[in-house]
């Protein structure tokens, strides 16, 4: 069979489509998993040990377990537990909240080490101007310590986006999906496989500028 | 103003201050003096709970420090000059002194940038008031230390070792700034190595020797006539 290189182009409005789905699922996922993050890296700082250590557990699982076993366990595990039938595109609220958990314990230990990185002596020096933990957080500590997780919370941003792909495996029509359809009404695997490499590329370089961008900015302010 | 009884601290195992008793009267400036180790940092670091206390009594302006409901009302009374100054970077000189007035004492915007803006001026950096710390020269980053817990109006003002991290020509300035602050009468407890201002500016000298007041008394006095051998064997070392 001759390969048809010119199917890359050809398909390429699927594939975009594809590729805006993947971007819907990694930018929502990256927000709302930084939120989250935020609260499991405080909680984990937390002096209160059930909360400290449920916070443990929870990075601890979803840092050691595969995304895709995590998305399978909340795709089909949780309803059998809890015994109701999947609702029509329960794949993509499984798949947000999946990508939402995943990136929360990994953006939870970069807010850890960003927050951990700043000079004990600011939290000192603001407490002792009789600011409450809450206040110097909030005005001291966080402000500096998002400086320093910006470039590890941009690569996190990255890996998110390619880890996104894995999402293909429970039917949401992301870029890989949109590509193994066309794969398999084409028979071509090389030419569509290759541009939907291509368009990932060009997505996480596209970011990485963006990332070093900013990054450039903060540091200008101090 | 402060009243210290049978303080106690102990980090896990081993006892940095054993029985320290004082009191410090209103307008009052103590300086306090010993050589490293001996727990003096230690003991200006309980006097505002940044290190809690491990047995004892501080009680500052007729408040117990052993409640912990009290330690944020105390420590808005008692300001805190740090040795390495802990300035926050990210903030202009100006906002270093603005923030805390408006967070913990609900002054206002005006109120504060009032205050700020005199307590910038009496330290001598009116100049200043928008650069960053990392802008700022040792000694300045330390008068706008000082600015920043002045704005405050705390009742007491605490020195760690205000000059130990500065230049020698930049030690003047700051206590300059801090020999100003004792003739307006502020009550202060100032850890240092400086012996001059210790002797021209304090009204008492503390000396803490293996987490023990070892001697105290007027400085001058201490200074000629040490009576304690440990006093004296630690001022033939420095002086």
């Amino acid at each position: 069979m001759v390969i048809d290189w010119g199917l890359g182009i050809e398909n390429l409005p699927i594939l975009l489509r594809g590729a805006k789905i993947t971007i819907q699922f990694t930018v929502v996922s990256v927000f709302l998993g930084s939120i989250l993050g935020l609260f499991f890296a405080l909680g984990r700082m937390s002096r209160i040990p059930i909360l400290k250590y449920f916070c443990v557990g929870y990075i601890d699982f979803f840092r050691g377990t595969p995304l895709l076993v995590q998305i399978l366990l909340i795709y089909v595990g949780v309803p059998h537990l809890f015994g109701f039938t999947m609702p029509d595109n329960y794949q993509y609220i499984a798949g947000y909240i999946a990508l939402s958990l995943n990136c929360a314990a990994y953006t939870a230990e970069i807010f850890r080490s960003g927050i951990q990185s700043i000079d004990p002596g600011q939290m000192e020096a603001a407490r002792s101007l009789g600011m409450t933990q809450y206040q110097a957080m909030r005005y001291i500590i966080l402000p500096q310590a998002f400086k320093v997780v910006v470039p590890p919370l941009g690569n996190e941003f990255i890996a998110m986006l390619k880890d996104s792909s894995l999402l293909a495996f429970i039917a949401i029509e992301d870029l890989l999906y949109s590509g193994k359809i066309i794969v398999g009404r084409t028979f071509q695997p090389m030419p569509i496989y290759l541009t939907v490499a291509l368009i990932y590329l060009f997505m996480t370089m596209a970011l990485s500028l963006l990332v070093n961008y900013t990054e450039r900015r903060l540091g200008k302010s101090d | 103003m402060i009243k210290v009884k049978n303080l106690h601290k102990s980090f896990g195992r081993l006892e940095v201050l054993k029985g320290i008793n004082i009191h410090i009267k209103e307008q009052e400036v103590v300086v306090v003096i010993g050589a490293s180790g001996s727990g003096k940092s230690t003991f200006l670091r309980c006097l505002n709970k940044l290190e809690d206390i491990t047995s004892g009594e501080i009680i500052i302006d007729g408040i117990s420090l052993n409640s912990d409901a009290n330690v944020n009302l105390i420590r808005r009374e008692v300001g805190m000059v740090f040795q390495r100054f802990n300035l926050f970077p990210h903030m202009t000189a100006l906002e270093n002194v603005t923030l805390a007035p408006q967070i913990v004492r609900k002054a206002s915007k005006k109120e504060a940038l009032e205050i700020g803006l005199e307590l910038m001026n009496k330290v001598g950096l009116a100049d200043k008031i928008n650069e960053y710390p990392r802008r700022l020269s040792g000694g300045q980053q330390q008068r706008v230390a000082i600015a920043r817990a002045l704005a405050m109006k705390p009742k007491v003002m605490l020195f760690d070792e205000p000059t130990s991290a500065l230049d020698p020509e930049m030690v003047g300035e700051v206590l300059a700034v801090m020999r100003d602050l004792a003739r307006e009468g502020m009550t202060m407890v100032v850890v240092t190595h400086e012996m001059g201002f210790a002797r021209e500016v304090g009204d008492r000298l503390v000396f803490i020797d293996d987490g023990v007041v070892a001697e105290e008394g007027d400085p001058v006095e201490v200074f000629n006539n040490p009576k304690n051998p440990r006093t004296q064997a630690f001022l033939s070392k420095i002086l």
